[in-house]
């Protein structure tokens, strides 16, 4: 393993879905993580990670809500380097068309969809990921490599920063970064080594 | 789409693995973390926890069984056994379970399935589906679907019940042949084939694997096979189940 990374990983708790498995994988990578859902918290952290599961409607609305939506975009702003997984790669977009359709923190322009009827859904299960954006170190290990997806909704193949993607009935995003901003359609906390590994560089930028 | 799985299954009683598992060099074998996570290294794509107890006494041993497995297996977790509210389905998903699995308690009240997948997506929902052949000529239904651990007959009709399920928003079926079960002699393909056929969400399949052949068989129509005994009794390593698959061409994560 690499160095001990230093400095606090913000695990924002919204209400929304399981913790334990994020806050696990974390810790085994040797990050110093806190669970929260305190606002100060998640600005003065020197990294922040939103999981997610369920719904997008839902978590953003109850990242609202809790006022920790707001602090997480600050902390985009200002640079502190930022993973969403799963429902928290979908709430950076604008818009969702999951449960009649809701607005996203627009962070990202476009629109999370459906995944295309004719393929099984919900994905679950373990796919390959191909890299189309070469300049971004912490994707770029991961060509190739089988992550695991449990997911029916998905942002385009074409969104801001694509820098991973999957083929479920067609292309999507599996994992984009822009700047400080990393997020990934996958789960890495339950994609064993390539999973961990990854968490690894993250808490290590 | 996604790798086929292969999906160990342990069955849990009390917090300790019910049947003998026979790896080599196992401290414990009684454990199911060092079960569970022998077959992690192992590149099991899942693994599965069945509390064959599932009594109320036994729901904390269950919540600190999975709470220690998350704290070291890195792969996806499924739990099933006893589950029979939103608090059960929201303690073991709290714990670490990545999918919690309903069976007799869905029979029972089919709206528990829409409740229980609103909460945290259809993603995290498996509703398991015991099924047994009718004797030909008694009735019109082919499978009829059993509940307590297939002790007690519903005369629900199978193919019917999941299609239900899975418009009601489960997110996999686990589907058991209570015929094959325990035999070793294979799926039932036929069954395999209609549940396949008869809905778009991903099918497990379970009940009577003796033989890696039987594994290839049925991941011709299923998305994901789980099994139990070619893998405890230290028969196969799942690694050599994925070796063998590849080989007959079918998609496996390496």
């Amino acid at each position: 393993m690499a160095r001990k990374p230093a400095g606090t990983v913000a695990l924002v708790d919204y209400g929304a879905g399981n913790l334990r498995s994020v806050e696990n994988a974390l810790r085994e990578v040797g990050a110093q993580v806190v669970v929260t859902r305190d606002p100060a918290v998640v600005r003065s952290a020197d990294r922040v990670v939103v999981p997610g599961q369920g719904s997008m409607p839902e978590c953003a609305e109850a990242m609202r809500r809790s006022g920790v939506a707001d602090a997480f975009l600050e902390a985009i702003r200002k640079g502190t380097p930022v993973l969403g997984i799963c429902v928290g790669l979908q709430i950076l977009f604008e818009r969702g068309e999951e449960a009649g359709g809701a607005r996203g923190l627009g962070v990202l322009a476009g629109t999370v969809a459906r995944l295309p009827a004719g393929a099984k859904l919900p994905n679950i299960g373990w796919s390959p990921v191909r890299l189309v954006a070469r300049d971004v170190p912490l994707f770029a290990p991961m060509d190739g490599q089988y992550v695991y997806f449990a997911h029916s909704y998905a942002a385009p193949a074409d969104a801001p920063g694509v820098a991973l993607v999957a083929t479920h009935g067609g292309d999507y995003c599996a994992a984009l970064a822009k700047d400080n901003l990393f997020a990934v359609q996958f789960h890495p906390e339950k994609s064993q080594k390539v999973g961990l590994a990854l968490l690894q560089r993250f808490v290590s930028i | 789409m996604p790798a086929k799985r292969i999906i160990p299954c342990l069955d849990v009683k009390n917090g300790r693995v019910v049947k003998g598992i026979h790896f080599q060099n196992l401290r414990d074998a009684g454990d199911p973390v060092e079960a569970a996570a022998r077959y992690d290294a192992q590149g099991a794509d899942e693994v599965t926890y069945l509390d064959i107890a599932a009594t109320l006494e036994n729901r904390g041993t269950l919540l600190d069984l999975v709470t220690r497995t998350a704290a070291r297996v890195f792969a996806p977790l499924t739990v099933g056994g006893g589950v029979r509210s939103e608090d059960d389905f929201v303690a073991l998903l709290h714990a670490g379970a990545d999918k919690v699995s309903v069976n007799s308690s869905a029979v029972k009240d089919p709206s528990l399935v829409n409740r229980l997948s609103r909460i945290a997506g259809a993603q995290a929902l498996v509703v398991a589906v015991d099924v047994k052949r009718r004797p030909k000529g008694s009735g019109p239904q082919e499978w009829e679907v059993f509940v307590a651990g297939g002790s007690r007959p519903t005369g629900v009709e199978g193919l019917a019940w999941v299609r239900e399920v899975a418009d009601r928003g489960a997110g996999e079926i686990l589907l058991t042949s209570m015929d094959r079960d325990g035999t070793q002699a294979g799926y039932d393909l036929e069954l395999l084939e209609k549940v396949c056929a008869a809905v778009t969400v991903p099918v497990i399949a379970s009940g009577g694997v003796g033989t890696l052949e039987h594994l290839a068989e049925g991941l011709r129509f299923a998305d994901a096979a789980l099994a139990a005994s070619i893998f405890h009794d230290g028969k196969h390593t799942v690694q050599e189940a994925k070796a063998y698959l590849r080989a007959k061409g079918i998609d496996v994560r390496p």
